[in-house]
């Protein structure tokens, strides 16, 4: 077990106070941010970033996946509390969750929540631990082609499995290919899209327009919304907790298939949303009284929870392994990578080993820790949405700002994060998602540095990304994705004119 | 401890009313956004191609890749604005309410003269008139918190991050004067 003694040797790394402190504020100021309205899990990262710029890699990454659990706890808190979902991952933990407070059963609630949240990271990172160093060191043997397929891959799995409409995707992943393009090719070091301007020499940074994106958008958004809020205040007994616990072991096919298939989710892009949603929905479906749901039940709590976090967590895979972000989240992580002189991909666990592996150990030790931290703390949380909007919105406007300017000392970024706001609220609101956008700025240079890497090896023949059956299978597998709404459609028409001629009866769709 | 089940209360007094008018509808912003992309995918395009965008010998050149990016992205763009010219007649949602705008600037507004104080004043003076203003005058919090709040943020932010972290913010003649 090679995976295990590098864990142990990821928990000393992980064992001195310095780590331990800055663990223990990042979950606090991640459950804080959590509990906020309208911040969550990656706009919190993003503000909070700048606190890590020189700080070690293991101190930073410690302490901004640690603000990453902690807010994640956090948003389960207002969810059930206040029937306010911090994230679209959280809306099916309100279904049950906000019926059980109301019905003074919030402790409960909050418990199961934290508790199968735990348990659905703790899944997740176990499969990091024994998957990720196999697929890096099979990675490894990849050239420029093959990455080129990966980033294919991942770009075309958005446009062909989005939910929003297609050519939304479209516009907000070519947008951000084409702003990663901003400044000095690194291939042939010719000036792109600069138009004559120093400022833009740098090129755009990704975490600038992140901050802006997520940031500066959100207070925005949230202005809009009335902030009148109404909910339970709960404090957590040492009895209920115990006492759910001592129930859990009859809802162990729940959390087991919710954990499946947040993993799974999680890995592809996007995926914690649809995951808690399947969850619940699966829980609800493989229950013997379905209608008892979205009253006040345990389980309904359970099944989205688990979910969720499982596919939050296991959305740190390809990233650590490949250096592809399987979330929005992920993506920050990732150019966080960056800022402190990492370079992500396959090669990560070879030169970094303490980096990696402090980072495994960091997540089964953070979790260990949120998870006594949250149920002990609870009502001081709860506390914190009793301060008024008007006083939170500017000093959140303030991190911003430290936040856009910390990363190349520029003045220019400040207004650049200004203006990525505004695209943001206008993006948010017509539909356009931003997570393709996020994930093209920040693999935009990587891709096409591949690509060129690729051509420059193979003469120019584009033939070169069915070279061998690996890349081969990649490339088909990425065009299948693109054309998948189509390739579907055209699938279930063959179905349903099968199925008429043999059964001779209309059959209803089968897609919703 | 036993358990309590106090309520938490919060009010929003100045929340916009749910009755105000519908200042723009969401398609036509979708059709001034796709007007938008398309202009800059246009001008994209163009550097590009002035750039170089042919494969030479040795694969693409620099202006490859964007290039055709600008293409997707006008394409894009283009069938989002027929999209959206063709959806025109049905009924259209609200974009914003006039109520919700005026909201949306009471933030906007002193975030942007928050960046140009930030440019002249340094970030520190920004930070507290920012925090002040906002709370005293849209907030309706009163003036010895909303001073107070400011002060301790401003300065909890700059031992944070000027003194202990070494990450060093645009400074202003305030700063100046006290050696900074």
């Amino acid at each position: 077990m090679e995976a295990f003694g590098l864990l142990l040797h990821g928990f000393a790394v992980l064992l001195t106070w310095k780590t331990l402190v800055l663990m223990m504020v990042g979950l606090v100021l991640g459950i804080f941010v959590g509990v906020l309205p309208g911040l969550g899990g990656p706009n919190g990262v993003a503000i909070l970033l700048p606190l890590t710029f020189t700080m070690d890699p293991t101190s930073a990454i410690v302490m901004l996946s640690c603000i990453y659990w902690g807010a994640l706890f956090g948003g389960a808190i207002t969810s059930i509390l206040f029937n306010i979902p911090g994230e679209a991952w959280s809306v099916a933990t309100t279904f049950d969750g906000y019926p059980m407070a109301q019905q003074g059963r919030a402790a409960e609630a909050l418990t199961a929540a934290f508790t199968s949240s735990f348990i659905g990271s703790l899944v997740a990172v176990l499969l990091i631990t024994f998957l990720a160093p196999m697929i890096s060191s099979f990675a490894l043997k990849f050239g420029p082609p093959e990455f080129f397929a990966v980033y294919l891959l991942t770009f075309c799995s958005f446009v062909g499995l989005g939910r929003e409409a297609r050519h939304k995707t479209v516009i907000s992943m070519s947008l951000g290919l084409l702003l990663a393009g901003v400044g000095m090719d690194t291939v042939s070091g010719q000036l792109r899209m600069t138009f004559g301007s120093a400022e833009l020499l740098r090129g755009i940074n990704f975490l600038v327009a992140v901050i802006g994106l997520f940031g500066i958008s959100e207070i925005l958004l949230t202005m809009e919304e009335r902030l009148a809020l109404r909910g339970h205040a709960a404090s957590i007994s040492l009895r209920v907790v115990l006492g759910v616990w001592k129930d859990l072991p009859k809802y162990w096919m729940t959390l087991l298939r919710s954990s499946f298939i947040g993993c799974w989710l999680g890995i592809t892009p996007g995926g914690a949303i649809a995951a808690s949603f399947m969850g619940y929905n699966l829980a609800k479906r493989f229950a013997k009284d379905p209608e008892s749901f979205g009253k006040g039940r345990i389980e309904g709590v359970f099944a989205p929870e688990t979910a969720a976090h499982a596919s939050g967590t296991s959305a740190l895979l390809p990233m650590l392994a490949l250096g592809i972000p399987g979330s929005g989240t992920a993506a920050i992580l990732l150019g966080g990578l960056m800022v402190w002189g990492l370079n992500p991909g396959p090669l990560l666990f070879v030169e970094h080993k303490d980096f990696v592996w402090g980072l495994i150990a960091s997540m089964y030790l953070g979790n260990v820790v949120g998870l006594v931290l949250v149920l002990t703390t609870v009502p001081i949380f709860a506390s914190i949405l009793r301060v008024p909007f008007a006083a939170v919105a500017p000093m959140i406007v303030v991190s911003c700002a430290i936040g856009a300017y910390a990363i190349q000392n520029a003045m220019f970024d400040i207004w650049l994060m200004l203006g990525f706001g505004l695209v943001g609220y206008v993006f948010k609101k017509i539909g356009i998602p931003l997570a393709p956008f996020t994930l093209a700025l920040v693999l935009g240079n990587r891709a096409e540095d591949a690509f060129r890497l690729s051509m420059i090896g193979s003469g120019g023949d584009l033939k070169v990304f069915w070279s061998n059956g690996l890349v081969g299978s990649i490339t088909t597998l990425a065009i299948v994705l693109l054309f998948w709404p189509v390739i579907d459609g055209l699938l279930a028409r063959v179905g349903r004119t099968r199925r008429t001629r043999t059964a001779d009866a209309p059959t209803p769709p089968s897609r919703p | 401890m036993s358990q309590t089940d106090l309520e938490i209360v919060v009010d929003d007094p100045t929340a916009p009313e749910d009755n105000s008018p519908s200042l723009a509808s969401t398609h036509a912003v979708e059709i001034i956004v796709c007007l938008l992309l398309l202009a800059l995918a246009a001008t994209l395009g163009y550097d590009n191609w002035r750039t170089g965008a042919s494969w030479d010998s040795t694969g693409p050149e620099p202006g490859y890749f964007p290039f055709y990016l600008s293409l997707v992205l006008g394409g894009g763009s283009l069938y989002g604005l027929i999209a959206a010219l063709a959806a025109r007649r049905k009924a259209s949602e609200t974009f914003v309410t006039r109520a919700q705008a005026r909201r949306v600037m009471a933030v906007f507004v002193p975030t942007l003269l928050f960046c140009l104080v930030t440019q002249f004043l340094g970030l520190y003076v920004a930070s507290f008139l920012l925090i002040a203003g906002f709370m005293r005058l849209v907030g309706k919090i009163a003036l010895w918190k909303s001073l107070l709040t400011a002060f301790l943020f401003t300065a909890v932010m700059f031992v944070t991050f000027d003194m202990a972290f070494d990450v060093i913010m645009p400074k202003g003649p305030l700063e100046a004067a006290f050696g900074y």
